[in-house]
């Protein structure tokens, strides 16, 4: 693998207005607030984090489906996003200092996305409700094709489509027929093949695995695979689940109510984590195998997730936090390295065993 | 008269769709003693929730129970009548939906829901039923159980509506809870604290479970026996520790392959099962399972397999075990 950064966001904020209830007023749900990560070529970056805690929206706010608030977005070397508000960030992750020691700013740039959308796409969770269901597989395939005129000829546009379904599993024959005539692991598949079908050079899985059956899941982790080997894709896989998270990121970052926590190779941070959170998410998990989980001792969390309008104040995890003391209440922690390439903001560190 | 507390024989039960029969149970057996957990897997489609919805008379229009007996604590469950049905529903049976969001009803109170459970089934007054649901949301760890009795539905989180839930299915100590995917719609840490306070409860109460899910760990982690269902058919049962560690049937063994685990130091590719699940309304000939099946042979494709005892509780419907008994028997020649 190339150690060559194809995607990066700084400090990228994404907030939502939501109606408070009194007139002319509104409040902000700070869907992710000061996310910082980047991701080499040809590598998975998985992102986990229960419902609510902004991976999702991280994920549509790298594509710009949703205009970020605030942030950078790097792409391939070119900026595609800068709010002009941020400071640039070293490649270190360190903040960039200009000759007199004051922060360097960048220009505000909103780019034109068409041309990256070529490079850059996005597999959805539902595959019920993201293919339209009065298109033919075929023309939701060739869709796309269409948009960035890839097809010099009919006969071109349809060997594309063709060769694409072929890709996943599907033959030439389901072209001419609808969604609803598919499962939801066939259904998962078209809506890979229209990603596919520009050429794309790095695609978002938001969730692509979770409304399938067990058994299928296995079939669509595996083509995941298959095809980062064959096309040396780039992956921002998004999912709740963190065994299969795990199974196909090179590298985890965990969220937390908008929130980085925790970053880190995935060995790494499946068998020495150093978050709390990270933590009680680990042990939490079932494992399939019952003298493993007949022995293990769960961390079970108090509470529930507070909500993303009002966030607890200092550290957001504080609420639920078996450490929490004072300081987590008044300062946020910073996002520092802990070790080569590990990346948590917590105060207590040294006091997680 | 059955031993067991839950004695399920060869039921069979068909949806009479327009389309056509659906044979959503096809000659389903199980049963489960007093205080046990029974673990029912499988996909979608599979039949796990008709099999527990069928326990408590709760078939749904276009289905019929077609064939079979069920038994429950002493109950005949085939000849009971709608009333009767009702009178031992919330009170020895109950059952937790997989959607804490749909299963309450909106416009009345968490207190108001609760004390219809009690009033309906004991002899209490109006103002026994309030102590009592006040006891009942404090077993469940609800803090603030008086304030909680007067709010809504919508102004509880999810695992908190869950926690109700459990709170009116116990709420007459039922000897049988019924846990139809409990924590599907929940996260992961939220999750555990509910198998948590479900595995605490049975442990106080007495009751026993049966646990609905397709999550292969839940089942690990809480149940003592495991159905395993594939298109309607019970193709294994067993204890836990003889699904995960001597699986004997095709699917199981292709469903424990088929999962990644947290816990594994090594990446190694997942083997998943080919194919796409059965089609309900054209199922196979043979063995449901036989099209997807590595180790399909001729006979799966034709006839259904019947059930190989491997153990006294452990047994499986494969034509491999079969094949595997049949060699024994005649000195390795099949």
């Amino acid at each position: 693998m190339e150690d060559k950064r194809l995607v990066e966001v700084q400090h990228l904020q994404q907030f939502f207005p939501v109606a408070s209830g009194k007139m002319f007023e509104k409040n902000v749900v700070k869907a992710v607030d000061d996310v910082s990560f980047y991701i080499n070529k040809g590598e998975t970056l998985g992102l986990v984090g229960e419902s609510g805690c902004g991976k999702t929206t991280t994920g549509r706010t790298l594509l710009r489906l949703y205009e970020p608030t605030d942030g950078r977005i790097i792409y391939d070397g070119k900026t595609i996003f800068d709010s002009g508000k941020t400071p640039m960030m070293n490649p270190d992750g360190t903040e960039m200092k200009g000759a007199d020691g004051k922060p360097v700013y960048g220009q505000k740039t909103a780019v034109n996305m068409l041309p990256y959308r070529r490079k850059m796409q996005i597999v959805f969770q539902d595959p019920y409700a993201s293919l339209d269901p009065r298109m033919t597989v075929g023309d939701i395939v060739g869709e796309a094709i269409d948009i960035h005129k890839l097809a010099a000829s009919k006969k071109d546009r349809h060997d594309r489509i063709i060769s694409m379904l072929e890709r996943v599993g599907l033959n030439s024959e389901h072209a001419n027929r609808y969604p609803h005539e598919f499962s939801g692991g066939q259904r998962q598949r078209v809506g890979i093949a229209r990603a596919l079908a520009v050429d794309p050079e790095f695609i978002v899985c938001d969730e692509p695995i979770s409304a399938l059956d067990v058994s299928i899941q296995a079939q669509v982790v595996n083509m995941f695979e298959e095809l980062q080997d064959q096309l040396g894709l780039t992956y921002l896989f998004i999912a709740h689940d963190l065994s299969v998270v795990k199974h196909i990121s090179n590298r985890i970052g965990v969220m937390y109510l908008g929130k980085m926590v925790e970053l880190a190779d995935s060995y790494e941070l499946t068998f020495h984590s150093v978050h709390p959170y990270t933590r009680s998410l680990i042990s939490a998990i079932p494992i399939a195998d019952p003298n493993v989980s007949r022995s293990s001792q769960r961390i079970v969390l108090e509470g529930d997730v507070p909500s993303p309008v009002n966030p607890p104040s200092g550290c957001r995890f504080r609420t639920r936090c078996p450490y929490a003391d004072a300081k987590c209440a008044a300062e946020e922690p910073v996002w520092r390295e802990v070790s080569s390439g590990h990346f948590a903001a917590c105060h207590h560190l040294d006091k997680v065993k | 008269m059955s031993e067991y507390l839950v004695d399920v024989q060869n039921e069979r039960l068909s949806f009479f769709t327009p389309a056509g029969e659906v044979k959503a149970l096809n000659d389903v057996s199980l049963h489960l003693n007093e205080g046990e957990v029974l673990g029912i897997v499988g996909e979608s489609g599979s039949g796990k929730s008709v099999t527990a919805y069928s326990l408590m008379g709760l078939t749904a229009y276009p289905g019929r129970l077609i064939g079979g007996e069920l038994h429950f604590n002493g109950h005949f469950i085939n000849d009971m009548s709608e009333k009767q049905m009702r009178k031992i529903r919330g009170s020895e049976i109950s059952i937790i939906f997989q959607d804490p969001m749909t299963s309450l009803n909106p416009v009345y109170t968490i207190g108001n829901q609760i004390r219809e459970v009690i009033l309906l089934h004991t002899d209490k007054t109006r103002k026994q039923a309030q102590a009592r649901a006040i006891e009942l949301l404090t077993l469940v760890g609800i803090n603030e159980p008086e304030k909680r009795l007067t709010q809504y539905p919508h102004e509880l989180s999810g695992g908190m509506r869950q926690r109700v839930m459990i709170a009116i299915a116990l709420a007459c100590e039922p000897k049988l809870l019924i846990a139809d995917e409990p924590t599907t719609a929940l996260d992961v840490t939220i999750q555990a604290q509910i198998l948590e306070l479900m595995m605490s409860l049975k442990e106080k109460l007495g009751m026993a479970i049966i646990m609905i899910t397709h999550d292969l760990g839940v089942v690990s982690s809480m149940c003592d026996r495991i159905a395993v269902m594939y298109a309607g058919k019970v193709v294994e049962y067993g204890t836990v520790d003889d699904i995960f560690y001597n699986p004997s049937h095709e699917y199981t063994k292709g469903l424990l392959r088929s999962i990644p685990r947290l816990d594994e130091k090594e990446h190694k590719r997942l083997v998943p099962i080919e194919g796409s699940p059965v089609d309900m309304l054209n199922p196979p000939k043979g063995c449901p399972f036989a099209p997807r099946c590595n180790s399909c042979m001729k006979v799966c494709l034709e006839r259904m397999p019947a059930y190989t005892d491997i153990t006294d509780v452990h047994y499986s419907a494969c034509w491999l075990l079969d094949k595997a008994k049949f060699e024994k028997t005649n000195g390795g020649k099949a």
